[in-house]
């Protein structure tokens, strides 16, 4: 795993040395750029296997960024942001960036992150049809879900939603992805809807539903499922 | 600013849903291009994020990019398609809306004339069925096609329409008016960002022209504005004090020069109040009052004026005789009951002309006839007319004089052709001539002087005024028989046309004046405008004032330096504050010569306007109140659309503003936690190789640094009110859990005690502020809790909310200054000696929570432990409805 190249985008000079700090401990080859076109030159040449992108760079717009980089090479992005731009996480999700990360970060969270994201490129959507999440077993193929011996029966919707957050395990799906994907007619798609269908989920999964620790909610973006390793 | 000044959508949606029927809301234009469909996309997308479940029905974008944008994210309906004459068509689909029941439906165009073979001819007549069946509609409309205006708009534009929608389908519903004014329109015509139809478009140039514009705006404008007034009357109707209209009785009094008048005004008073019924004072203008005295007429003012005081519409109505203009008026008015005078007039008058009273209770059948016996009161001298107009000038009775003479010259010279019978018919030649040219008296002066002509010179004896034969005498009573009715006939006539005439020039000038002000852009010069037109009409001096910042001053005057006194400006204050007219010829202030009329639209006065004469005397005749009404309600409108241009030019400049300062918080909070989170984040990656204590302190002061920052922001946004809600449906349990997290860095040690149920509904609520609050509640409680115990959150269910509260065990909050705890910088003595904090954190949560309507407490907990608690109670209308799955 190790070796892996991370490209690393940001103006600031203390973030940057930061993540440099901690890529390298966690066994990655940062790359550094400190502007959009940098950054664009640096993926062309090195192809990168994944990019943290800060999104507010000077000289151009960071949504844009995030779509150029996409059509220069397949690495994931994982996007730096504030706490308090959903709207801008939501977005830079629907252009193709993998997930985020929230400043101020926890350099753990930043491996963490980046460590799902790089293993789920190796393996194409669909290809893990066992996912564990704590004493869970989802086994996709068989559409079953399995504590121990027992099985645990879903409805038709509560297994839509399940099997897209395990569809990209530990990685955030936004609200509108795990509508689209349980409810097939457009006008259907509410999310009042998606809450209780998660909150039964969390009713029969959890160990303790008022503290959900499998199901987890990203503020205002969507819903992550944690997953083992 | 802040969204909670809006009227909730959810009252609105259950209000229809109680009725059982959709709701109509129409977008109204003065023309195409003026952004109907742009104003109703982006309603509709706004409606959209507050959760409501919405369909485009159908959508007219003719390719315009914007508009375009704003379809995406909504759910388009797909169209049907129809076979007709070897071509398709498209039409929205009905049935599929009627099945799909969204909570609303965007339908474009609603004069738009659906294919053949479609359900409906009219597309108005599906919207009409989406509302029966419950769905909310949005739709648009220029006002071109509504039918009542339909030929209003073709005689000026020369362009009919022919596809129009029934004035009811409005009445019934809100009306927004989409408003551009006419050069920007214009401006976008020749951009090319206006849809015209291949072949309309050189018929439409010419619809484009600005006084054409203009005239369609203020149709527009008007069409809403007496929506909003009928909406407003039927609210009335529904909640009138006392309750109802009593079956919709309508009084009419009418007012006539006499004394007594004031007594039958206050007599139709005291019948409209025990009916609770509108009345009306009404006042007939006939050739008679036209030559009325000075004092009469004052008298009829007085009236009038007395009756408008009271609470009455006045009106004067031109007519050919009282009776007559009453019949009209009262069966116009939908009156019930008409209250006039016993006639003072002898009782020969009455056997010859007929009474008044006698004529309008056989002439109005269904109308009750109130006649009031009043006292006789002062003699009233009516004798003094002015000689000239009733008895006819000199020379008319010398050209009559000539006329007979004439035709007996001529009738002596053909006597041996004709018999005696024929020779009388030719006397009925300048008889006629006589009444119609010069009026009644003048008429029956030729009659008299032709029969004595006829006498003299034709009948035998000829030569003498002696009749021998029996016959000859019916011959002279026909003749003057004759030539009294047709010179009554003549006159007659002639009255009319001189008041048609009359009227006609009334409407002239009216029509000319607001073609002169729709051309205007400020309201000094149509403040200048009315003072030229109204002195012009009336003959007076005019003046208009504003309310300045120090108080009434002059906006425009007729005449240079206007000579107002403290009195006048006393009058004129009040006219201002109260909305009803006062000074000289009102019932208010009338020891001024000036008389002030309000220039208000609704319930608010735009400007007072003040009229005065140079002799003194009454500054409005009661045969000019209409005129003068009307150039008032003109004026008035003209203000009121200038006043609301500049309001939306007020809006915009405010939302530039806001815009800049949401720019600015989120550059600065840019700023200021970049550097902070390079410190947190490095003093992680530094644990990592080294342990020192000092890691602490920089951890948890960078932590504190970022947390007050962050309270600094939020606290900014509070009080610059540029709160934005992004409002969704939130399960509190996820809230709870999310802030818990983000907190427990400052919860350290503590046991958090959950008792909130995964049961509850979910909470219409910004996720973000809400997020806010929670972490300041939590932040507050993990400060003043005693070290070691745990914090409680409990979600509680009642009748009408649901509560959620953080509870600590600590000192609690002095008694009795449990409200003081939310103020900005405000910390209880006795409760932060030892803790940090800058006292804002509570504020936020204030801010925040009634940001989006939800109440804030704080207390004592009242369960047996000692400490504080603090509830966030969320009213029924922020709770989602359980959803059907």
């Amino acid at each position: 795993m190790s070796g892996q190249r991370v490209l690393v985008v940001d103006d600031d000079l203390h973030i940057r040395r930061l993540l440099h700090s901690t890529l390298t401990r966690g066994g990655y080859e940062p790359i550094e750029a400190t502007s959009a076109k940098e950054a664009l030159a640096l993926a062309a040449e090195h192809k990168p296997d994944a990019v943290l992108l800060d999104l507010g760079l000077p000289d151009r717009d960071g949504l844009e960024i995030v779509q150029l980089l996409k059509k220069a090479s397949p690495a994931p992005i994982l996007v730096l942001s504030a706490r308090d731009s959903t709207d801008q996480k939501v977005a830079a999700l629907d252009l193709g960036a993998d997930d985020y990360v929230t400043k101020p970060f926890d350099s753990e969270e930043v491996l963490a992150r980046l460590r799902v994201s790089l293993r789920h490129r190796l393996q194409a959507e669909g290809a893990m049809p066992v996912v564990r999440a704590g004493d869970l077993v989802i086994d996709l193929a068989d559409r079953r879900i399995m504590r121990g011996d027992e099985e645990i029966h879903l409805t038709r919707k509560e297994y839509e939603v399940l099997r897209i957050l395990a569809a990209s395990p530990g990685r955030v799906v936004t609200h509108q992805r795990a509508l689209e994907a349980a409810w097939p007619r457009e006008y259907d798609r509410r999310i009042d809807y998606l809450r209780i269908v998660v909150r039964n989920l969390r009713q029969k999964l959890e160990l303790d539903p008022a503290r959900p620790s499998l199901i987890v909610n990203e503020l205002g973006v969507g819903y992550r499922l944690i997953t083992d390793g | 600013m802040t969204d909670r000044d809006r009227p909730a959508p959810e009252a609105f949606l259950r209000a229809a849903a109680q009725e059982g029927r959709g709701r109509l809301k129409i977008f109204l234009g003065a023309a195409p291009g003026v952004g109907k469909t742009y104003e109703m996309l982006s309603e509709g997308a706004a409606r959209k994020r507050a959760g409501v479940d919405i369909v485009v029905g159908v959508v007219e974008t003719h390719g315009r990019v914007e508009t375009e944008a704003l379809t995406r994210g909504l759910e388009i309906l797909p169209r049907r398609a129809l076979d007709h004459a070897n071509h398709v068509l498209t039409e929205m689909d009905l049935d599929a809306l009627l099945e799909r029941r969204p909570e609303l439906a965007l339908v474009d165009e609603l004069a738009h004339t659906n294919a053949p073979g479609s359900r409906h001819p009219k597309r108005y007549q599906d919207v009409e069925e989406l509302l029966e069946a419950g769905i909310d509609v949005y739709s648009t409309i220029n006002i071109q096609h509504v039918e009542s205006l339909n030929d209003v708009v073709a005689s000026f534009t020369r362009v009919r329409v022919r596809e129009t929608v029934p004035d009811r389908v409005l009445e019934a519903a809100e009306i927004e008016v989409v408003d551009i004014p006419p050069d920007e329109l214009i401006e976008r015509l020749k951009d090319g960002k206006v849809y015209l139809p291949q072949e309309a478009t050189r018929a439409l140039s010419h619809f484009f022209s600005k006084t054409n514009l203009s005239a369609l705006r203020e149709l527009a404008l008007r069409r809403a504005a007496q929506a909003v007034d009928a909406q407003m009357l039927d609210h009335l109707r529904e909640h009138a004090v006392g309750g109802t209209w009593a079956g919709s009785e309508r009084i009419l009094v009418a007012v006539s020069e006499l004394p007594s008048s004031i007594e039958l005004v206050r007599a139709a008073k005291r019948l409209a109040d025990a009916a609770h019924a509108p009345w009306t004072a009404i006042h007939v203008e006939t050739p008679r009052t036209q030559g009325l005295g000075e004092a009469e007429m004052k008298r009829v003012a007085d009236a009038l004026a007395m009756a408008s005081s009271l609470g009455a519409v006045v009106a004067t109505v031109p007519a050919v005789s009282v009776v007559e203009g009453l019949k009209s008026y009262a069966v116009d008015a939908r009156a019930t009951q008409i209250v006039v005078g016993k006639s003072q007039r002898s009782r020969w008058f009455e056997l010859r002309h007929g009474s008044v009273v006698d004529r309008l209770v056989r002439e109005t059948p269904g109308i009750a006839v109130h006649v009031l016996a009043t006292a006789a009161g002062p003699a009233t001298p009516t004798g003094r007319r002015k000689a000239t107009g009733a008895w006819g000038t000199r020379a008319g009775y010398g050209w009559s004089a000539l006329m007979v003479a004439g035709v007996t010259a001529v009738a002596s010279g053909l006597f041996h052709i004709l018999d005696l019978g024929n020779v009388a018919l030719l006397y009925l030649l300048p008889v006629m001539a006589a009444a119609s040219l010069f009026g009644l008296r003048t008429g029956l002066f030729a009659g008299l002087v032709s029969s004595l002509a006829y006498n003299f010179v034709f009948l035998p004896p000829t030569g003498t005024l002696t009749v021998s034969n029996p016959e000859n005498v019916i011959s002279i009573i026909v003749l003057l028989g004759v030539a009294f009715v047709t010179s009554q006939l003549t006159s007659r006539v002639r009255a009319q046309a001189d008041l048609a005439a009359g009227s006609a020039r009334t409407n002239a000038a009216l029509a000319s004046y607001l073609r002169q002000l729709t051309a205007l852009a400020d309201a000094h010069e149509v403040a200048k405008a009315a003072c030229a037109e109204i002195a012009g009409l009336l003959g007076v001096k005019v003046v208009i004032l504003e309310q300045g910042a120090t108080g009434l001053s002059v906006m425009a005057a007729s005449l240079a330096d206007p000579p107002l006194e403290t009195m006048e400006i006393a009058a004129a204050q009040w006219v201002w504050d109260t909305g009803q007219p006062a000074g000289r010829g009102t019932g208010t202030l009338t020891a001024s010569d000036w008389q002030f009329q309000p220039l208000r639209a609704g319930d608010r006065v735009l400007a007072v306007l003040g009229v005065a004469r140079d002799d003194g005397r009454d500054p409005v005749r009661s045969d000019q109140l209409a005129l003068l009404g009307s150039l008032l309600d003109q004026t008035s409108l003209t203000l009121e659309r200038l006043r609301l241009e500049v309001e939306m030019r007020d809006v915009d400049a405010v939302r530039e503003r806001d815009r800049l300062r949401a720019a600015l918080l989120s550059s600065v909070s840019h700023d200021l936690r970049t550097p902070l989170t390079s410190v947190l984040a490095a003093a992680a990656e530094l644990r990592r190789r080294i342990d020192d204590p000092l890691l602490d302190t920089i951890e948890s002061e960078a932590q504190r640094l970022n947390r007050f920052v962050a309270n600094l922001l939020d606290m900014a946004r509070v009080e610059a009110g540029a709160l934005r809600l992004n409002l969704e449906p939130v399960d509190l349990t996820d809230a709870v859990g999310g802030a818990v997290h983000d907190a427990r860095r400052a919860l350290e040690g503590r046991a958090i005690q959950l008792d909130v149920l995964p049961s509850l509904p979910l909470v219409n609520v910004d996720p973000q502020l809400f997020h806010h609050c929670l972490l300041n509640l939590l932040d507050n409680a993990g400060r003043y809790g005693d070290p070691g115990t745990p914090i409680t959150i409990r979600a509680e269910r009642s009748h009408d909310a649901l509560t959620l509260s953080v509870m600590d065990e600590g000192p609690g909050l002095p008694a009795g200054r449990e409200k003081e705890v939310f103020e900005t910088f405000r910390r209880l003595e006795g409760s932060d000696r030892q803790v940090g904090g800058t006292g804002l954190g509570l504020a936020i949560v204030k801010g925040f929570a009634e940001a989006m309507g939800i109440a804030v407490e704080a207390g004592n907990r009242g369960d047996g432990l000692v400490g504080a608690r603090f509830s966030l109670r969320f009213p029924e209308r922020l709770l989602v409805k359980e959803a059907d799955l």
